[in-house]
């Protein structure tokens, strides 16, 4: 297992293949469908960001409301393949790694791979065992999405598994999206 | 009784407590799982639904629209205006819960609130009192819902392939290990209601319908042999269990729904014998 910490550099990345299990600590930003909208709206625009993107790590997250005495609520990853579309102009802004769950397009591989970034998957519909691992939540912009706005979590060994590494290797297969059949890997192989 | 009270209650329960069920189901996939990294998966799971009982947070940040059934006895009188204080009391159970507020305008979007759960209200004749199930219903399973109005004279092994279809669709995203319930017959709307409802039944338990029975142990076995397992890692479970509900059709049609739930199926029911 290995432990890495944020800020994350493209070495560290460089050295995660896809498959391996890590604890991830330090500062995570969620960001899900309606912060992707308005953040790709202000790239385009050239204007202001609630937080500089570049090399920061995006969770594809939006958590409950935050229960009396604690730090945050249940916070597991949402489905990432909606934010697909989105990609390339956070990669392109500086965005180094994405957290979600599920499988990508095809083309959502080559882009990581053009700018060595990295897609890791956290454990899905456990959101309960992963606001263990937060230390802290802070609002940092679009306040008026109630969950869907952006947090900056700091956490701590936050269990993720390498889902696509800088070389657009994926664990789900060619296919990314869709089921890993039996003896179709093997096929794919030769 | 306070009927608000006990709704708020089982909005908690709902969101807080796995299933028994459900729970049975993940404990035996986590026995017989070979695959290392399913495994962990598995436990992860379980782990998870452990520590939301414990301390009180949902067992998934997607505490879903909140889809509430409303059974309805032949003993009991209801006024209409019950609906919208069942609906009221779930809004406040959400809230005071510190649950997620998901619930969107579809065209406008913008902010998210507590109201807008989704009810369905059946008068049963072969039911005494009144049940109030609340069933959080997740959109990552959701999203994957299908619906396919099949020639009558479709052969069943077509009706399988197409639901075996729809789970392969879904794949790793939708967090498997699922919970399929299936709908067929009726008209399209009732296919995917009986799809919704057929997955509130005991799903550690056979169905008393034999014909349904065998389709439900067909499906489940072809349906673990597509490998995609509990965060698509691969093993033996990609679904926990599969539940199918018929009901009459047209001679003209045969409608099959799919539902498709993640492994936090969640649901909570309040009996009231006296209203």
């Amino acid at each position: 297992m290995k432990k890495i910490t944020t800020p994350l550099n493209k070495n560290i990345i460089k050295s995660l293949k896809a498959g391996d299990e890590v604890l991830l600590s330090g500062i995570i930003y969620t960001a899900r469908d309606q912060a992707h909208k308005k953040i790709v709206e202000l790239i385009k625009n050239n204007k202001k960001m609630p937080f500089d993107l570049n090399g920061q790590v995006i969770y594809y997250c939006g958590p409950t409301a935050t229960p009396k005495g604690k730090v945050i609520g249940s916070c597991g990853p949402t489905t990432a393949n909606r934010m697909d579309g989105f990609v390339e102009p956070l990669l392109k802004t500086g965005v180094i790694a994405m957290i979600g769950k599920g499988g990508r397009a095809r083309f959502v591989k080559d882009i990581i791979r053009k700018y060595k970034a990295i897609y890791f998957i956290a454990p899905s519909g456990c959101g309960a065992l992963l606001a263990k691992k937060v230390l802290s939540k802070k609002l940092v912009g679009f306040k008026y999405l109630g969950p869907e706005a952006i947090y900056e979590l700091q956490v701590k060994d936050f269990p993720l598994v390498v889902a696509i590494d800088s070389k657009g290797n994926d664990i789900y297969g060619k296919k990314g999206q869709g089921a890993r059949v039996r003896g179709q890997e093997r096929k794919e192989k030769r | 009784m306070n009927l608000r009270k006990e709704i708020e209650a089982g909005v908690a329960q709902a969101n807080f407590v796995l299933r028994s069920d459900v729970l049975c189901l993940l404990k035996k996939a986590y026995s017989a799982e070979k695959n290392s990294k399913a495994k962990k998966a598995l436990g992860w799971i379980l782990d998870n639904a452990a520590i939301a009982k414990e301390e009180k947070i949902a067992i998934c940040q997607d505490t879903g629209l909140p889809v509430i059934f409303i059974d309805v006895g032949k003993d009991v009188e209801i006024s209409s205006s019950i609906v919208k204080d069942i609906e009221d009391a779930v809004a406040c159970g959400y809230m005071n819960n510190y649950l997620r507020p998901s619930i969107v305008d579809p065209l406008r979007r913008g902010k998210s609130s507590y109201h807008g759960a989704i009810s369905h209200v059946h008068f049963l004749a072969n039911i005494k009192g009144m049940k109030i199930t609340i069933f959080p219903k997740g959109f990552g399973s959701e999203n994957k819902s299908r619906l396919k109005m099949f020639n009558p004279t479709a052969k069943v092994e077509e009706i399988e392939d197409f639901i075996i279809n729809s789970v392969k669709e879904a794949g790793p995203a939708s967090c498997p290990p699922f919970v399929i319930g299936v709908g067929v017959g009726g008209t399209s709307d009732c296919a995917l209601l009986l799809a919704k409802r057929a997955l509130l039944g005991k799903i550690d338990k056979p169905n008393k319908d034999k014909f349904s029975n065998d389709l439900e142990m067909r499906l489940l076995k072809k349906i673990n042999a597509l490998g995609i397992g509990p965060m698509g890692f691969g093993g033996r479970c990609t679904a926990l269990a599969v539940k199918v509900k018929t009901a009459s059709t047209h001679i003209a049609g045969l409608p099959v729904g799919v539902n498709i739930s993640c492994h936090a199926l969640r649901s909570a029911s309040i009996d009231i014998k006296n209203v």
